[in-house]
């Protein structure tokens, strides 16, 4: 069994290849979709990629959330089906409600391109079962809006439901908690700021990016099989 | 129908930080601009919307600020309106 990626294309969007690459390199699946189609398809799991969803008007994510696909990303979510935004893509998961919070311009309003390192610090998500918490990994981030923000009442859930899937051993962006990537209360959807695809081959200096990727396409023949035995 | 201007105002909760504001206060002295503080920074849309009376256009700008002006999040709005 191979697992059946898809990758939203939004009008902005610049890491789908990216993705598609990685994923496709790890014995994946992965095409892309259309934002203006309505159906997704055929797809184990769906991944909103990096960029400029829209141009980032009104709100990184704002307007995005508002494309024919969401329809179709919101009913897979729901039906239990393993969605991950990464960067631009975490942004349009809050702005759809599928993720609480928000992300906002980074601490010192500078845009941060660079390598870093983040902890797993929950497994309960289909980017990060059965991976080892507390294992480091070092990955880039490349974002302007990458401070994730939240009331105090959402922080506790997602501290005592082990949502809070990746943390930023050395907080680049003034992120509440040192937040780096949350899941939604089933584990099914994620979000992160930075970028498991720019890490998935040695000539980018790492392939730790590879470690989350590998568990999402994992995660998503593990659902594939659930869902068609339903 | 009724045309009314509507002035949105967007804004950052209290208690949001507001990286854009703060530095902008920072450049504020060396401008000489030492009476000047408490400096937030938003958004503002103008529009027009058409409404039966003055109650139904608020409740129009009202549901558009929710769904798709701010994020309710971090984000609070001011609606003006006025008869065009």
């Amino acid at each position: 069994m191979t697992a059946r990626i898809g990758v939203v294309l939004f009008p902005g969007s610049n890491c789908e290849h990216d993705v598609v690459e990685a994923v496709n390199a790890l014995g994946g699946d992965a095409h892309i979709v259309w934002h203006d189609d309505r159906s997704l398809g055929t797809v184990d799991a769906v991944v909103l990629p990096g960029g400029f969803a829209h141009g980032d008007y009104l709100r990184p994510g704002a307007l995005a959330r508002f494309s024919p696909i969401m329809g179709a990303v919101e009913a897979f979510a729901a039906g239990g089906g393993p969605v991950v935004g990464i960067c631009n893509g975490f942004q349009v998961l809050t702005e759809a409600h599928l993720l609480p919070g928000a992300l906002q311009k980074n601490r010192g309003l500078t845009f941060l391109c660079t390598t870093v390192e983040v902890e797993v610090f929950s497994d309960r998500s289909v980017l990060t079962s059965g991976v080892e918490v507390g294992s480091r990994l070092r990955i880039p981030i490349n974002h302007f809006e990458g401070s994730y923000i939240c009331d105090q009442s959402t922080l506790d859930e997602l501290r005592a439901e082990g949502r809070i899937i990746l943390r930023y051993v050395d907080n680049p962006n003034g992120s509440l908690a040192d937040i780096a990537g949350i899941a939604n209360a089933a584990g099914n959807v994620v979000g992160l700021m930075p970028h498991p695809e720019r890490a998935a081959d040695a000539l980018f200096g790492s392939t730790d990016g590879r470690i989350l990727l590998g568990a999402l396409l994992r995660s998503a023949l593990a659902w594939s099989a659930v869902a068609a035995g339903s | 129908m009724t045309r009314f201007r509507a002035l949105v105002e967007v804004s950052l909760r209290p208690g949001i930080a507001d990286p854009q504001g703060a530095t902008i206060e920072r450049a504020l002295p060396a401008l000489g601009f030492e009476a000047i503080s408490g400096v937030r920074a938003g958004k503002a849309f103008r529009f027009v919307v058409d409404a039966t009376d003055e109650h139904a256009a608020r409740k129009q700008v009202d549901d558009l600020c929710r769904r798709l002006l701010t994020n309710p999040v971090i984000e609070d709005s001011a609606v003006t309106l006025e008869q065009a």
